[in-house]
């Protein structure tokens, strides 16, 4: 149940709107970073590896 | 026991952080979620400042996280400076981000704050404008690790960098103190003698803390397994250079 913030509902929300909205733009940035990262790493040794193996 | 430095090796690090990322993560989600809604929906309205004073949840937190994350860039630099350990070196690269949206939003809740209470949205109140030139290290310190191409050198000068910015970390914190002059107040949790918040704001508060902390290092240690991830991949790719 939303409580009754009174004059201040504006400030109070908007303080509150955008504080979660940055913490979770950083933590979905974070975390779609550490994502693209892996795979292109992944990639990158699987390629590495198959030319070692094709030179062997 | 082992020593603190075993987790300079990178291995040993993505070892540690495999399971201590998630459970800081899962840690911080609960904290930050009982906090704030327990300071949102459950705590009165101030005698003087009505609801507003509901915006200290998110304020405190991320303000003392602000200067936290220049305090731990710093430690982590001095270690890279001295020791040259390139997990600390990234480890402060990947606290930057998140020292500057905690100072981000510090200074958006403190003017918002601000506004109601205070009649204004800035002022150039020594803290508020220690905070912002924080803010504006962290910038410089996130583009000048872009700017150079050679990471060694870049951590060199973010490092330095850092060691002069933490002057204003320290003014961010103790400014109200040096100064007794401005809008702004002094510290609202103390261990000193005298009544300053009731405890119905202090627990959701110190929860909130604890949560914001949490994430901070789930973060980091996220961050910093990236780091690690995309030095490697620079290597196995200059590695592939050189023999061709």
């Amino acid at each position: 149940m939303m409580p009754d913030l009174g004059a201040y509902a504006g400030p109070v929300l908007l303080a509150y709107g955008v504080s979660l909205g940055l913490l979770v733009a950083l933590v979905l940035w974070v975390w779609l970073a550490g994502r693209r990262t892996q795979r292109d790493l992944a990639a990158l040794e699987a390629r590495l590896n198959r030319r070692e193996n094709a030179t062997d | 026991m082992g020593s603190i430095w075993e987790y300079a090796n990178p291995v040993k690090f993505m070892k540690l952080s495999d399971w201590l990322m998630p459970l800081s993560a899962l840690l911080a989600a609960g904290a930050i979620a009982t906090g704030l809604i327990w300071g949102f929906f459950l705590t009165p309205d101030d005698f003087r400042q009505g609801s507003t004073v509901k915006i200290i949840f998110l304020h405190v937190p991320s303000a003392l996280m602000a200067i936290n994350a220049w305090a731990m860039m710093l430690v982590a630099s001095l270690v890279w400076l001295i020791r040259r350990h390139h997990v600390s070196a990234l480890a402060a690269r990947a606290a930057a981000p998140v020292g500057a949206v905690m100072t981000l939003i510090a200074l958006f809740t403190g003017a918002v704050w601000g506004q109601p209470m205070w009649g204004t949205w800035w002022a150039w109140d020594p803290r508020l404008t220690s905070f912002l030139i924080l803010f504006l290290f962290y910038l410089g310190y996130i583009a000048l690790w872009s700017a150079i191409e050679d990471p060694d050198t870049a951590a060199d000068l973010t490092a330095v960098l850092c060691l002069v910015g933490s002057v204003f970390a320290v003014l961010s914190r103790y400014a109200a103190l040096f100064w007794n002059q401005g809008l702004h107040q002094g510290a609202s949790l103390s261990v000193a003698p005298g009544t300053r918040m009731d405890m119905t704001y202090k627990l959701p508060l110190y929860i909130s803390m604890t949560g914001f902390g949490l994430l901070f290092l789930a973060l980091v240690l996220a961050g910093t397994r990236t780091q690690i991830r995309a030095r490697r991949a620079r290597a196995l790719l200059a590695r592939e250079r050189a023999r061709a």
